[in-house]
């Protein structure tokens, strides 16, 4: 079992590394986002440095969901996901290696850069230090819950929005707790631990639940 | 292993493709399914791997792994070749192997390769092939990890009259060594001693 995850593992990791559009094009996609707020909203630094932590949960978030809808379909358009299936290996199993192997590919990278992007919107030391720790934590709940729209729309063939629709109310939780520890550096009073912990309990969470509701929508959209 | 249906019907969209269908296969034994487009050939071999429901009635394996289900123990060849074109054939038939095996012998990537005629094309990306050899090589994965089950859904499209020969060879060889082929084609495949089974022939008349 373990040699089949690791295949499977290592599978996901060199098809993403090798099509491209997994980590590079979601860091540019990243680097966009963050960078258009400022012609938004106006050169003030004060007010960048304030919300710069949000808005970089924001792009991180946007940025997660719009990779994570091909993590099923295209086992699915070419028969993979069938065999899959037949593997001796629990299908929630599959789920998970398949978002560890997406999170190490497409959401790690968004975490380590995100000090660099934070720069941009003049955030000091702590706060790019705190930005970068509860996105390390928190965005491996934000593709296990879009794990789960991915494998609700695996069948349709433009399923990117409505997957977008069905995750992104799930994620209000991970996104308010992943602001509130990110922006303790800035907001003076608040503390870091307490919201930092629950952001951990949340990723704990839906590692607990997001594989079996993926798995049950896998198996549902054979029929 | 033994494989036995009883009594089972399929459903697709609201539509019954078949009932009250009986069949038995045992070691070495190779059942063709026969029938015109849409008479549910696909849908009752997706049955017996288990990714249908079945309507009515049970499918059951006797003498293999018993805590495996039909569905663990069955290779299915489907329409689509499930390779990723990113990949070459080498790393798609190891990691095949590594998620299907069951224990048994099975053939390294290279060998069963070799055995359909392919050993030059190891390390070339999946993409780089053509139709014909997209299916052999799918074909290839069927050697590189052993199930004694196979369920085949048209195995002979696209390939050429060289590479059919050669696949009606490997199944032969699957039967000799004690495995079960379950076949569906429109067109006969020429394989001696394999019981038939027509599906669909009721609606076409």
């Amino acid at each position: 079992m373990t040699t089949a995850a690791a295949a499977l593992y290592l599978r996901e990791w060199r098809i993403a590394r090798r099509i491209g559009g997994g980590a590079e094009i979601g860091l540019v996609f990243f680097l966009i986002l963050v960078a258009l707020v400022p012609f938004a909203i106006g050169p003030d630094l004060n007010l960048l440095a304030r919300i710069g932590p949000a808005i970089l949960w924001i792009a991180a978030l946007l940025s997660t969901m719009l990779g994570v809808d091909r993590l099923f379909q295209s086992d699915e358009e070419d028969g993979s996901l069938d065999l899959l299936l037949t593997a001796r290996l629990p299908v929630e199993l599959i789920v998970i290696v398949k978002c560890a192997a997406h999170w190490t590919v497409s959401a790690l990278p968004l975490a380590i850069a995100s000090p660099l992007f934070g720069l941009m919107l003049g955030l000091d030391a702590k706060a790019l230090a705190l930005v970068a720790a509860s996105l390390a934590v928190g965005t491996p709940a934000l593709t296990l819950i879009g794990a789960i729209g991915a494998a609700l729309t695996v069948s349709l063939r433009r399923g990117g929005l409505l997957l977008a629709v069905i995750a992104l109310p799930l994620t209000v939780p991970v996104l308010i707790f992943g602001v509130a520890a990110a922006s303790a550096a800035s907001d003076g009073p608040t503390p870091f631990l307490t919201p930092f912990l629950v952001l951990c309990a949340l990723t704990l969470l839906s590692l607990g639940g997001a594989p079996f509701a993926a798995a049950a929508a896998l198996r549902h959209a054979r029929d | 292993m033994r494989l036995r249906a009883s009594q089972i019907a399929i459903e697709r969209g609201g539509r019954r493709l078949c009932s009250n269908l009986s069949f038995e296969l045992g070691k070495g034994e190779a059942l063709i399914v026969v029938g015109p487009n849409g008479a549910g050939k696909t849908s009752l071999l997706r049955a017996i791997v288990g990714l249908l429901p079945l309507a009515e009635g049970s499918i059951s394996a006797e003498g293999g792994d018993d805590e495996a289900s039909v569905g663990e123990q069955a290779h299915y060849l489907g329409h689509a070749d499930a390779l990723k074109g990113a990949l070459t054939a080498r790393e798609n038939l190891e990691f095949w192997a590594a998620l299907l095996a069951q224990g048994g012998s099975a053939k390294t990537p290279l060998e069963a390769l070799k055995r359909l005629g392919l050993a030059h094309v190891l390390d070339l990306p999946v993409r780089a092939l053509s139709a014909g050899q997209k299916r052999r090589v799918a074909l290839a994965r069927l050697l590189a990890a052993s199930r004694p089950l196979w369920l085949l859904d048209e195995p002979l499209t696209a390939l050429d009259e060289a590479a059919q020969r050669l696949c009606l060879d490997v199944l032969r060889e699957h039967l000799a060594g004690g495995g079960l082929v379950i076949a569906a084609t429109h067109a006969p495949i020429g394989l001696a001693g394999a019981s038939e089974l027509r599906l669909g022939g009721a609606e076409a008349l």
